[in-house]
Formats: structure tokens, C-alpha cells, sequence
């Protein structure tokens, strides 16, 4: 059972692996946009997670019901606001903040369901994206931005410091950073924003409201670990 | 007992058959749950409790595997056999049986009659064994949780211990939240499907039309009507045409009618069945009368109206499913504007509220309220999942 679990998390995207990484064993674990529940299935078996989705495709759903995940087919656009407040340890939205129609108000409902949000995102300021436009005058196409600019889903593309300024203005804190490549292995060189912003094809950000943490630690909250 | 009193000791349907020459018991296998009396959530006490069902497959060696059915308002306990009066293929045929999604072969289904129905279980036409004669409108006015109740009964005298699995459409949909609500430690896994946790002011409208057309038949004689001879049949009839228009989609009754003539070339200029539709629907009256009885209908009907689950919780559905660990698939259909997705959806937000495990598909058709019954792959591949990845968790 064990080798079987452990085939299970090698075969997962590495990005995932690394989002897997910043949730803590035995959460509650929220992930929007859950796809096939690649994630939600490494969650709940890998780090014991109570963990639920929202996919908006009947395959995703289907994929997800066949694994024994509980899913619920919705729009995250509109369909956030039926969650409790608090519900969660985490939530989680990989891959897809620039697709959402209102940003902020998605940043927001996450933090008001979960303790912490995770987010992941392509980011519109990694080098090559910016010599394409430079170079071609023409938008960016590359293996993570891989859709023309008439077809794509992103609506909201953002550079890691645009992303920043906005966790900023809504006082959410940074609890944590990494910087992923295009293949999806994280770069041990999540140093400066500056560089981030520069090399990193994706980032991935760990986030909470400072005074929800303050809370939790008012509150004798023992369990999370120091570097949080 | 007057012994000298005239006694019918069986219900119409019973004495039909018997005229008939049809020696045969529509009713199933009927059990008799009179020992532990029936209080009911009107307050009043049922003596007297039998209760009519059917069961498919085998119960496991561990009793890990069994299955119960809710049923919808005009259904019965026929969901997957030839209904013994009107011989049409069991209600839920395309769900339920060997090698079906809902495996006969594997696992032990039981579908009863509710309290209050029309083929077995305890209910108006049935014979009060304290007065020898049917209930009539004497019946007390019963609720979905009573419903629930007698069904638990059924299955405590079954010696099952807790259940698999609980699903239903409609009706059996109520049931099923009723169930997961009241006995979260007896229900491994709730389907409550194209249902609604409590009953809208359309809904109730929709059945008060109804109820009204059966009470304004002379026939019906003020629900006194067994061993008349008659029955409120043209009331019974309106009845059920008016609902079964909520069973349908407007997009659904335009492909499958639109305003095509039924078996003439011109109108006629008068109030015959022009039109397929009004032809189809007095089909649908009609045959319908035949098999269900019309106290039944206005029991049956005012339970669902009753139907508030949150407000039997503290008026917050959540509290009805607090801690419970009971796994739920929801699903609902596009175009069922009887109960529509957004009823699904609050008794989805109330699960994911309560903590509770939910998934919730909603399933484009236009099939309209019915499509729960119908071949809906879409639907069944998602149910399939849910409940193979469910068993699987059961060890079954």
C-alpha cells in the first residue's frame, strides 16, 4: 500500500508536490479548480488531508468521484461565497488567479474560508515573456502561457510584483514564496523579489491575513511550525 | 370486535384483483410492525403499522452492503421488477439489477411503500383493524420524518444494522436528507437527488391545485368513498395532469409535443384533444388512477408540503448534518424548475457547513424533474463513481 503511494506521488506534477509541501498534515484543505484531483487525491493520502474540490467540467467532476474525493461541481467565480467562513485550513488555487474574473474578491473569499490560501500562478514577468513582447511586439506564447492571446482563459495575467502589491493593499501577509521553472521544479533561489520576478516561470505563494495569525497564536495555536 | 359488523378486510385493490381472477399479492412482502406503536410527529399514535416492500440480491455475511430506495409520490416499492398491476417495467428499471449501477449482484436493495402510499403499507385505503374498515380520512396526517421512521422500523425488524447506502429522487430525495439527518450512525452513504430540503410556496401551490380537484369531485364523498363502487377519479385525474406538467420541461414538451395536432389535420373548433399535448396528458390522468388511490395522493402530497428540515433543526439546515460522517452526492438537472439546482446547492452549502463529506454534480438535460428516472449517462457516470470509490471505502 505504502509503494503504491509512493508511485502515486512521484507520478504527481511537481508544482503540486511543492503546494502539497506548504500544507500541514491532518488539514482541512479547500482546492478550487481541482481539475482530476490529482492534488486532492496526494493530500488526502499523502498528508492525510480532509480535502474537498470545486471543478466547474463534468470530467473533472466524474475523475474526482471515481477517486473517492468529494467535489463539488461549481463556478468559483460565483460560487465561494457558499462556503463557511473558517471551514478551512487551506485553500487552494493553482493555475488559475488569472483567470478569475474579480482577483481581489477571489484573493478575499479564500482567506475568509481558509486560515491560508495557496496560490500558484504563471508570471507575466519571467524573462522570456518579457523579450517576446520586447523582441516581437506581440503577446507572449510560451510552454506555461500556451494559448494565443483570442483563445486564452487568463484574463488577469499578472508579473510576481503586481501580484505582491495587490497581497499588500489587502494586508495579506506573505507567509511563505517559491519560485518555480517552466518544468515546475522549484528554484532553491527564491531570493529577492527582483529576481524572483525576473527568473521565475511560476510562482507560488503561501498567504494569510497577519491578524488571523495573530489570532491563532493568541489563541494557543502549538501546532504550526516556527518558520510559519 | 362486533362480529356481526360488515368487515372489508382488504383494500380495493385487493378485491380488484380477486374479481379478476388474479390470485397474485401486489403488495410484496408485508410485515407487520404493530408491536412498537408509531408515534407521529402530529402527535398522534399508529397502533397498527404494516409495511409493504421488495427486496433484490442477498444481504453479505457482514450486512455491510444494504441499499435502501426511497420512493417519489406516485412511485411504490416496484423499482426493479414488472409492476404487478400495470405491468410496466419497475420505476427505477434503468438503475437497479444485476450488473446495474445499482447492483443487484452486489448489493442487498430494499424499496418499501411509504406510510401513507396506496400498495401495502399502512395508509388511507388500507383497513383500520380497530374500526374493520378502511382509514379514509381518518388516517392521521403524516410527515416525512414518519415516513423515515417506519422505514428504520422495517429495517431494525430486518436486523440490519446500518445501511450502505440511502438514495431517492424527488419525494425519496426528502427521504433521504430525513435519513442522514436523523440516523447519521446508520447511513454510510446519502443520495439525495433532484430534491429540495424544504418545500416552496410553488411547490405547496402546485399541490393544493391538486389536492382541490380531488376534494371537488363528487365521488370523492368526503374521502369516504371505499366500497362505493366510485372513486374521485376526474378529480384524482386533474390532479396528476396538473403535476406532471411540473415533472416536465417547457423546452422538453416543446421538442417532444410542440403544438402538433393529435390525430387530425385541422383544428376542430371545440374542446376535444386537439393538440398531442392535451392528448398525452389525459393519458397520463387516466392511467394513473388506475393504480394509486386519491386519499393517498392527498396524504402523501401534504407530507411533502410539511417538509422543512432546517426547521426541525433550529431553522439552520447545517445543524441537521452537524458531525455527521456520512458521505452525500447531490445532484440536480438544468431544467427541473420543480426543485432547481439552487435547492440542490443550499443543502450542499449546508453539508460543506456542517463539516460533511458532498459532492454535487448538476447535470444538463431537459428532461425537466423526471430525468432522475430516466437514462441520463451523464448523471449515472457520475452516481457511478461516487458510489463504486463509496463501496470500495465500505469494503464491500
Amino acid at each position: 500500500m505504502v509503494g503504491h503511494h509512493e508511485a502515486r506521488a512521484r507520478d504527481i506534477r511537481v508544482d503540486l508536490l511543492e503546494i502539497g509541501r506548504m500544507v500541514e498534515p491532518g488539514s482541512r484543505v479547500l482546492d478550487i479548480g481541482c481539475g482530476d484531483g490529482e492534488l486532492l487525491y496526494h493530500l488526502t493520502h499523502e498528508r492525510n488531508a480532509d480535502a474537498r474540490g470545486i471543478e466547474i467540467s463534468r470530467e473533472g467532476v466524474n475523475a474526482c468521484l471515481a477517486r473517492g474525493l468529494s467535489v463539488v461541481q461549481g463556478n468559483a467565480d460565483t460560487d465561494l461565497v457558499d462556503y463557511p467562513t473558517a471551514g478551512f485550513d487551506y485553500v487552494i488555487l493553482s493555475q488559475t488567479l488569472q483567470a478569475m474574473r474579480d482577483t481581489r474578491a477571489t484573493l478575499q473569499q479564500m482567506l475568509r474560508i481558509g486560515r491560508r490560501a495557496i496560490v500558484s500562478f504563471p508570471n507575466f514577468g519571467f524573462w522570456r515573456v518579457r523579450l517576446k513582447l520586447l523582441l516581437d511586439g506581440k503577446m507572449p506564447e510560451t510552454e506555461t502561457l500556451d494559448q494565443p492571446w483570442y483563445n486564452t482563459p487568463n484574463i488577469h495575467l499578472c508579473t510576481i510584483r503586481d501580484f505582491l502589491d495587490l497581497c499588500d493593499e489587502l494586508g495579506v501577509t506573505v507567509e511563505q514564496q517559491l519560485v518555480i521553472d517552466k518544468k515546475g521544479k522549484p528554484s532553491a533561489a527564491a531570493l529577492s523579489t527582483r529576481y524572483a520576478n525576473l527568473f521565475a516561470d511560476q510562482g507560488v505563494f503561501l498567504l494569510s491575513y497577519q491578524g488571523a495569525q495573530d489570532q491563532a497564536r493568541a489563541q494557543g495555536d502549538g501546532n504550526r511550525p516556527a518558520a510559519f | 370486535m362486533n362480529i356481526d359488523a360488515p368487515q372489508q378486510t382488504h383494500p380495493n385493490y385487493l378485491a380488484d384483483r380477486a374479481e379478476r381472477g388474479l390470485d397474485d399479492d401486489p403488495r410484496g412482502t408485508v410485515v407487520d410492525l404493530s408491536a412498537v406503536p408509531l408515534v407521529l410527529d402530529s402527535g398522534a399514535e399508529l397502533n397498527h403499522v404494516s409495511v409493504a416492500y421488495q427486496t433484490y440480491g442477498a444481504l453479505n455475511a457482514n450486512k455491510s452492503n444494504a441499499v435502501v430506495i426511497c420512493h417519489a409520490l406516485t412511485l411504490d416499492q416496484h423499482v426493479a421488477n414488472p409492476h404487478p398491476i400495470t405491468g410496466k417495467p419497475g420505476w427505477w428499471d434503468v438503475m437497479v439489477g444485476p450488473g446495474k449501477l445499482i447492483d443487484t449482484d452486489r448489493y442487498f436493495v430494499i424499496c418499501a411503500n411509504v406510510l401513507g402510499g396506496c400498495l401495502g403499507t399502512t395508509g388511507p385505503q388500507e383497513v383500520n383493524p380497530d374500526t374493520g374498515k378502511p382509514w379514509g380520512v381518518d388516517f392521521p396526517v403524516i410527515t416525512i420524518g414518519d415516513m423515515v421512521r417506519v422505514q428504520a422500523a422495517l429495517i431494525d425488524q430486518l436486523g440490519i444494522p446500518d445501511l450502505f447506502c440511502v438514495l431517492g429522487g424527488s419525494m425519496g430525495g426528502m427521504q433521504v436528507l430525513d435519513w442522514a439527518a436523523r440516523y447519521p450512525n446508520k447511513v454510510f452513504s446519502a443520495m439525495p437527488i433532484a430534491t429540495t430540503s424544504l418545500h416552496s410556496a410553488q411547490n405547496i401551490a402546485f399541490h393544493e391545485v391538486g389536492r382541490q380537484a380531488i376534494m371537488a369531485d363528487p365521488d370523492w364523498h368526503g374521502g369516504d368513498y371505499y366500497g362505493t363502487g366510485t372513486s374521485p377519479k376526474s378529480g384524482l385525474s386533474v390532479a396528476r395532469m396538473a403535476a406532471h406538467i411540473t415533472y416536465l420541461s417547457e423546452a422538453g414538451l416543446h421538442q417532444k409535443f410542440g403544438r402538433r395536432l393529435q390525430d387530425r389535420q385541422a383544428l376542430t373548433y371545440g374542446f376535444d384533444a386537439d393538440f398531442q399535448i392535451e392528448s398525452y396528458l389525459r393519458h397520463q390522468g387516466i392511467s394513473f388512477v388506475e393504480r394509486f388511490d386519491a386519499n393517498s395522493y392527498l396524504y402523501i402530497t401534504r407530507a411533502m408540503d410539511y417538509f422543512d428540515l432546517a426547521a426541525d433543526y433550529r431553522g439552520r439546515l447545517a445543524n441537521a448534518f452537524r458531525d455527521t460522517a456520512t458521505r452525500f452526492f447531490v445532484a440536480s438537472f438544468t431544467s427541473d424548475w420543480l426543485y432547481p439546482t439552487a435547492e440542490s446547492k443550499a443543502v450542499v452549502r449546508a453539508l460543506n457547513a456542517a463539516g460533511a463529506p458532498v459532492s454535487f454534480v448538476e447535470i444538463e438535460t431537459d428532461k425537466g424533474h423526471d430525468a432522475f428516472l430516466l437514462d441520463e449517462p451523464e448523471f449515472h457516470d457520475s452516481l457511478r463513481g461516487f458510489l463504486a470509490a463509496a463501496a470500495e471505502a465500505r469494503g464491500i
